[in-house]
């Protein structure tokens, strides 16, 4: 954990501007593998609008975007999911009427004789990748997500992104919805998946949450990044103090 | 942090044992229809023994089915996009005047392929009349699926839209008059199977098409999550747009077929003869289980749910009562089929 070490993914004066607001003002983000990168700051920030960006879904006006220390061009979600970039979206994005296993494989279905999808083989795989997650959802594969709880199916999400993830999984508030004992399954989950070399972005408003779960923490105000810390050298005062614009370490750009 | 429940069973995380086949069968809506279907079918044979459970009667009610349940098929896929078809009796009727303009396209001696006697008739005449219709309703279903899937209007005035405008273009073809031929009867009374009429093996091969193409094929799976959650399914890299244009040209294309097979039927165009075949289709898919919200629905629901109103109208004959109750009896199960679909809905969201 060098800062010699290349980003897994990071971007540098991202600008972005929605008619007259500008909802970044050369923003930049570094996250590495194997990490918890947790991206804070208050609603208006920006926080939104760079995972956009990351993601694939928006397009900068001006900045770079770097996988692997690599320039790259995301043109849409798409192509993000093709460069190995996952994201877990707030409303989750799953068909409530598919299973577990149509929806983990929706969009990239195994196929037989081209046309036909291979929904045993994606059974299996959907099963095992639960298991090695520990995610406690395989007793019926069959049903639809619909008639899981919350935090199941924010698990389903969360397990599909790491199916097929490489490189990133940004989780946008993934936890908002949630009780107390489902959220501590889904942390206990997105630290898992950080151990199996993935770079986590993790987007939360909840910050002793951040504390526990985070790696290194990066704050965003007013469309730039005002501070960023590694575990254990933060406290929640001092994470408020930099959203709220009272405390800074970022050298100006 | 919010903390609004915490179900009991988070933390065990588990569900009930897995339920076997058969009782996952019993809660599902086709069985519930095919419930009721049975129960009708049981009726009409305690009360017209003799009479109405005969395999002659079976036999012609299916007949009587087939080209509504060719329509419907095509109905279910647009159905389960949360999407809905009106312009079915247009395309229908369209597909018809397509048949019989593809057959006169064909010069056997003096006359065209529609005047033909029947030891005339070639097979080749017959693929071009289907052909005709097929095109027919090809060409409507991809502006259904452009209106719908492109321009985002609401698929009820969309295809509302191209109801009125494929009658109009069928209507102006013909001069509002209808055309009668004979070639394309071995379609329709021809037993390749032997004392089984052609539509019902034709019916049949469709919906197995239906079947494949709905419950095994990636296609189906892309139908149903887009109907599910649209915005899941873009996310997914679906193409809904594109999706959407190719089944509703799926569904105009059954439709067109329909068109064709009407023509075998009848032996004539019929200009004015389908002007409720959109909401019978809608009916049997309904009845079938397929959910007008999207995102759930079943081919073999709706092969039993086109069975409903047919066998109603076919007892309610036979056993003497004024067949109009046909109507009264096939709403009331819509709405019944219609509301319990709506409690599994709101029962299976609650959590």
């Amino acid at each position: 954990m060098t800062d010699a070490e290349v980003p897994a993914i990071a971007a540098y004066g991202i600008v972005k501007s929605y008619g007259q607001v500008r909802a970044l003002r050369g923003a930049s983000f570094e996250a590495y593998a194997g990490e918890v990168t947790a991206l804070i700051g208050d609603n208006g920030a920006g926080k939104s609008t760079l995972i956009k960006a990351l993601a694939g879904v928006m397009t900068p006006d001006e900045g770079r975007i770097k996988l692997d220390g690599k320039e790259v061009h995301i043109t849409d979600p798409v192509h993000a999911t093709k460069m190995g970039i996952e994201t877990v979206y707030q409303d989750l994005a799953l068909a409530p009427d598919l299973d577990a296993a149509s929806n983990v494989f929706l969009g990239r279905e195994l196929r037989r004789f081209r046309f036909l999808h291979n929904q045993p083989e994606m059974r299996r795989r959907t099963a095992e990748t639960f298991t090695e997650l520990g995610v406690g959802v395989v007793q019926d594969m069959r049903v639809p997500v619909a008639s899981f709880s919350g935090g199941q199916r924010q698990s389903v999400a969360i397990a599909r992104a790491a199916l097929w993830a490489t490189k990133v999984i940004i989780m946008d508030e993934p936890t908002a919805a949630l009780g107390v004992i489902q959220t501590a399954k889904v942390l206990e989950l997105v630290k898992r998946i950080r151990d199996r070399g993935m770079a986590v972005i993790f987007i939360s408003h909840n910050l002793p949450q951040v504390l526990e779960v985070a790696d290194r923490i990066e704050v965003l105000r007013l469309g730039a990044r005002v501070a960023r810390f590694r575990q254990g050298e933060v406290d929640v005062e001092r994470l408020i103090a930099s959203i709220s614009g009272a405390y800074t370490n970022e050298v100006a750009a | 942090m919010t903390i609004t429940q915490i179900p009991v069973e988070e933390a065990g995380a588990s569900f009930a044992p897995k339920r076997p086949p058969w009782r996952r069968m019993a809660g599902s809506p086709v069985m519930v229809t095919f419930l009721a279907l049975a129960v009708i079918v049981i009726a009409f044979s305690v009360m017209a023994p003799g009479k109405f459970n005969q395999l002659d009667n079976f036999v012609q009610l299916a007949q009587n089915v087939s080209i509504l349940t060719v329509v419907s098929v095509g109905t279910t896929f647009v159905i389960i996009t949360a999407g809905i078809d009106l312009s079915i009796p247009g395309v229908i009727v369209l597909g018809e005047v397509f048949t019989m303009k593809a057959l006169s396209l064909i010069q056997v001696g003096d006359v065209s392929a529609v005047d033909i006697t029947a030891d005339q008739i070639q097979w080749w005449y017959i693929v071009v009349a289907m052909l005709g219709g097929l095109l027919a309703g090809a060409l409507v279903g991809a502006v259904n699926g452009f209106v719908v899937g492109y321009m985002h209007i609401p698929p009820m005035l969309g295809t509302l839209g191209t109801l009125g405008g494929s009658l109009g273009v069928a209507l102006l073809l013909q001069n509002g008059v209808n055309i009668a031929t004979y070639t394309l009867d071995p379609v329709a009374s021809g037993r390749l199977i032997p004392g089984i009429p052609n539509l019902i093996p034709i019916a049949a091969i469709v919906a197995l098409i239906g079947v494949v193409l709905l419950h095994f094929a990636v296609f189906g799976r892309h139908t149903y999550a887009i109907g599910s959650n649209v915005e899941a399914a873009r996310r997914a890299g679906i193409k809904v747009e594109r999706h959407l244009l190719k089944v509703y040209m799926l569904g105009g294309t059954a439709a067109g077929f329909a068109g064709f097979l009407s023509v075998a039927y009848f032996n004539t165009t019929s200009l004015s003869g389908h002007s409720t075949d959109n909401l019978q289709a809608i009916t049997a898919v309904a009845l079938g289980g397929t959910s007008l919200f999207g995102g759930v629905g079943t081919i073999l629901g709706t092969v039993i749910g086109v069975w409903i109103p047919a066998v109603l109208k076919n007892g309610f004959v036979i056993t003497g009562v004024q067949p109009y109750w046909q109507d009264v009896a096939v709403g009331i199960v819509l709405i019944l089929a219609v509301y319990l679909d709506q409690v599994r809905r709101r029962s299976r969201n609650r959590r």
